[in-house]
């Protein structure tokens, strides 16, 4: 049967599980044209690439679009090496599958850096094979040929062949393993700043997101969970819950009581009066200031060593100057806009989900693994992510609406609220950092250390792992890998977990270690009396990629420029994910302690740049993320449970507190570094650096409060 | 339970509903527009913000029982085509990230500038400041709004 298709056809396959559905797994986009009757040649030489005869490419993206563009910028990468016309590229979003993509995990500032090569090769195959059948087919050497634009040009005659019509020969043809790529002078789209192919779904309300996806047949559901960390359901009366018009059941599951109904408004206000009598269990018996106390407990006994070199436990002499100090860092939340939820249809011996999730093959084998099915039965779409940084890592939404749509028989949507989002997010862990170094007569620095002192992820996530003294490597990033040339440096780590859920919020330990690093150098430059700026210099003379972002950041800022009275500018550095990045905050401190950002200019030096626009945008995000962490971002126990519930209480900065921000690049051939979260580290101490020069106020604690500063 | 007629981008809705049924839920459960966001429920994040009469209101906060024979414009009736000045901008400038909030966002930017055709960063300032963006995108859309009030021209 061939069967007349139009583009709406394909895309609607494409982009729905419509095709796949039918025999239960995934399928490459070929087969899934086939399952619906439509055989027409589909050219798919492996996973990332699919042309049509009528020109169309269709480019899989496999990782997690969360606002970084990688929908636009991986794409991007494949149609450089297939030399295909950008204007015919359509993106499609990879189901999860096990092994077929490779990690589909979104995370790491890793999208681009771990795909690269991967995609560059995959262009390339279909190019060479596009070349191979255009020579077949003039009876040419294909040396003689090369590809431009979507076509196939054979150079001595002038003669050409578009890719689409030339999908059924290159489909015949044996896929090369190892295809030459294009030197990167020749790159035509890489290095330049390309329109999403997502803008316009996200301008016109079309972008469907997880909270978005609608079935027949659904129903609506929330969890309510204990407020105490660790507590759980002694006895619930569904009275009044049930009493609520369009409730249709309420029931316990393991998190908490789910209540169903038929749209989302009657399970809101059936989860509003809901009575739950619950078991706080023994973390009723803490809050920030007991979690705080027992750090610094902790803190001053056992620690694990991370790195040490020379000799710092003998570091003082007679002469030197030690300087100690400590610098505290709170619980923050990751609050995306768009609150956790999942849409779930567990049928009789498979299951079906629609998820915003970073993790899209972590979510199919803990689907598969609670409802004791194979992963291959377990269908995971991946919808547009209103925000990740993180928190999309974890599934514990995703049970959630499995074992209710079990229970119902029946697709649900689970919608959190954002008091439950903000009520049982995996928090940034709080730190405590004891900073100790000495300065010689000379004004040398001799020795540093730092203890980081903070819960850990990997800890709490895997207690079995860390019993017998294994040390966390990833608490003590940005910390341990200190690069400033210093002959005796030591850093240690004492892990203090509390049922407080923590989680990797953006740039993960970067973002508390960086404060503290970059806010102790500062002190010791002052201390040595030597401007901050060329202290660092003086000490990054063996990091040549720190030492091109600051250089850069200190003379687009105008380092040293004459500052007006309680106005200060304040500089930082540091590498995490592969980048480096640098910033140089401006700031103005008036009178009753009324801080505002000016200005922030920063550099990146993230190596080869695939979409620049991208980069840019993750900057100015970073920068954002990070300022609201800084001066409102606050997480606080009681009574072992989150304070704060809503925007009210855990405030985002907003539009009117927007600094001026510039963004510059570091033109580089390196391999490409990460962008999504190398911005955020230096933010913090940049800002309190420039504090200190605005006022001689030292900040050490996070939040930064007006009483600090008054 | 009540029925109301609505006017929503021009089109009649006939609904049965709780009285108190935020707008936003009847949108984005009933009817199928949702392009209008869930972010706080409680009217303080701006990602649900609708027009009601040429109005930036917040459709999480607006039982449906008040808006019944208004004119209400969600994102998906602010034009055709995709043809709204402030969308326009908000193409040129690439405006959005993840793209959540910016439905709300440019909803509030189309009734800002109808009230005040040429705002300053000021008036862009005050008028949008309650509505939130976690990726951080205010700069690019303070310059989208000029951009868009210069194409009205």
């Amino acid at each position: 049967m061939k069967k007349d298709y139009s583009r709406r056809d394909f895309l609607k396959l494409s982009t729905t599980a419509s095709a796949g559905l039918m025999i239960g797994v995934v399928l490459p986009y070929k087969e899934r044209l086939l399952s619906a009757g439509f055989v027409e040649e589909v050219f798919e030489p492996n996973v990332w690439v699919s042309i049509r005869p009528d020109n169309t490419i269709l480019i899989t993206a496999a990782k997690s679009e969360m606002g970084q563009h990688i929908r636009t910028s991986l794409p991007m990468i494949v149609a450089e090496e297939l030399e295909a016309d950008w204007s015919q590229v359509e993106v499609a979003q990879a189901d999860a599958h096990p092994d077929k993509y490779g990690s589909q995990g979104t995370g790491g500032s890793g999208s681009i850096r771990r795909s690269f090569n991967r995609l560059r090769k995959a262009g390339a195959a279909a190019r060479e094979m596009l070349i191979q059948a255009a020579a077949d087919k003039w009876n040419v050497l294909p040396a003689t040929c090369r590809a431009e634009n979507g076509t196939i040009i054979h150079q001595p005659s002038g003669n050409s062949l578009t890719f689409g019509e030339l999908v059924e020969a290159a489909s015949k043809l044996p896929v090369p393993e190892d295809p030459p790529l294009k030197s990167p002078k020749d790159f035509k789209l890489i290095g330049n700043s390309m329109p999403g192919l997502d803008t316009l779904s996200r301008v016109n309300g079309t972008a469907q997101f997880g909270i978005d996806v609608q079935r027949p047949n659904m129903v609506y559901a929330t969890v309510l969970r204990c407020p105490t960390f660790g507590g759980n359901v002694k006895s619930f009366n569904p009275k009044e819950a049930n009493k609520v018009s369009g409730v249709l059941k309420v029931f316990q599951i393991d998190e908490g009581i789910a209540v169903v109904g038929k749209n989302t408004w009657s399970v809101i206000k059936a989860q509003r009066v809901l009575e739950v009598d619950w078991d706080p269990g023994d973390f009723a018996n803490w809050d920030s200031k007991r979690i705080e106390d027992m750090m610094e407990e902790k803190g001053s006994g056992k620690a694990l060593i991370a790195r040490n070199d020379g000799t710092t436990s003998t570091f003082i002499d007679g002469e030197d100057r030690l300087i100690e100090v400590q610098y505290k860092v709170p619980f923050t939340s990751h609050a995306t806009m768009e609150p956790m939820n999942c849409v779930a249809h567990v049928r009789n011996g498979s299951c079906e989900i629609w998820a915003p999730t970073q993790l899209p093959q972590r979510v199919q084998s803990t689907a598969a693994e609670a409802l004791g099915l194979d992963p291959e039965n377990v269908d995971v779409h991946v919808t547009m992510l209103g925000g990740g940084f993180g928190r999309r890592l974890f599934t514990d939404y995703i049970l959630d609406a499995i074992q209710i749509s079990k229970r119902m028989n029946k697709p649900v949507k689970l919608i959190w609220t954002r008091e439950d989002d903000m009520h049982h997010d995996f928090y940034r862990p709080t730190s405590i950092h004891k900073l100790s170094g000495t300065l010689t007569k000379q004004n040398k620095v001799k020795s540093w250390s730092h203890r980081v002192i903070a819960p850990s992820i990997s800890g709490q996530l895997f207690p079995e792992k860390f019993q017998e003294g294994k040390l966390d490597h990833s608490a003590v990033n940005g910390a341990s890998n200190l690069p400033y040339a210093i002959p005796n440096v030591l850093v240690d780590y004492v892990m203090t977990n509390t049922k407080v859920p923590v989680g990797w919020w953006r740039s993960v330990y970067n973002s508390q270690n960086a404060f503290a690093n970059e806010g102790f150098i500062d002190e010791m430059s002052y201390a040595a009396g030597v401007d901050p700026y060329k202290f660092r210099v003086q000490l990054l003379a063996e990091a040549p990629r720190h030492l091109g972002v600051i250089k850069l950041a200190a003379e687009k800022a105008g380092w040293g420029k004459k500052m007006d009275k309680g106005q200060g500018m304040g500089i930082a550095v540091h590498e995490s994910f592969g980048s480096w990045a640098a910033q140089v905050a401006e700031v103005t401190v008036g009178e009753n302690g009324k801080l505002t950002i000016d200005k922030i200019v920063t550099t990146v030096d993230c190596g080869l740049v695939v979409n620049p626009d991208g980069v840019k945008a993750q900057m100015e995000s970073s920068i954002v993320y990070g300022l609201t962490s800084i001066l409102k971002g606050e997480i606080t126990i009681e009574k072992g449970a989150v304070v704060q519930s809503n925007f009210h209480e855990f405030k985002l900065l907003q539009i009117d507190e927007m600094p001026v921000v510039e963004v510059h690049i570091v033109p580089s051939a390196e391999p490409p570094g990460g962008a999504g979260e190398p911005g955020l580290p230096p933010v913090a101490p940049a800002v309190t650096n420039a504090i200190f020069a605005a006022t001689g106020k030292r900040i050490r604690r996070l939040p930064i409060r007006q009483e600090d500063l008054g | 339970m009540p029925r109301f007629t609505l006017h929503i981008n021009g089109k009649k809705h006939r609904i049965i509903a709780d009285a108190d049924t935020p707008l936003l839920w009847i949108l984005r459960d009933e009817l199928g527009y949702t392009g209008t966001k869930f972010g706080c429920g409680r009217g303080f994040c701006g990602a649900c913000t609708i027009h009601l009469d040429g109005e930036a209101i917040r459709s999480c906060m607006t039982a449906v029982e008040y808006v019944e024979d208004r004119r209400i414009t969600t994102i998906e009736g602010l034009s055709e085509n995709n043809s709204h000045s402030v969308q326009k901008a908000w193409l040129a400038e690439e405006v959005p990230q993840c793209g959540y909030c910016q439905s709300g966002q440019i909803m509030a930017a189309a009734a800002l500038l109808k009230r005040n055709p040429n705002p300053d960063d000021a008036t862009i300032n005050s008028a949008m400041r309650m509505n939130l963006c976690r990726c951080g995108t205010y700069d690019r859309i303070r310059k989208a709004i000029h951009r868009a009030a210069e194409d009205q021209g």
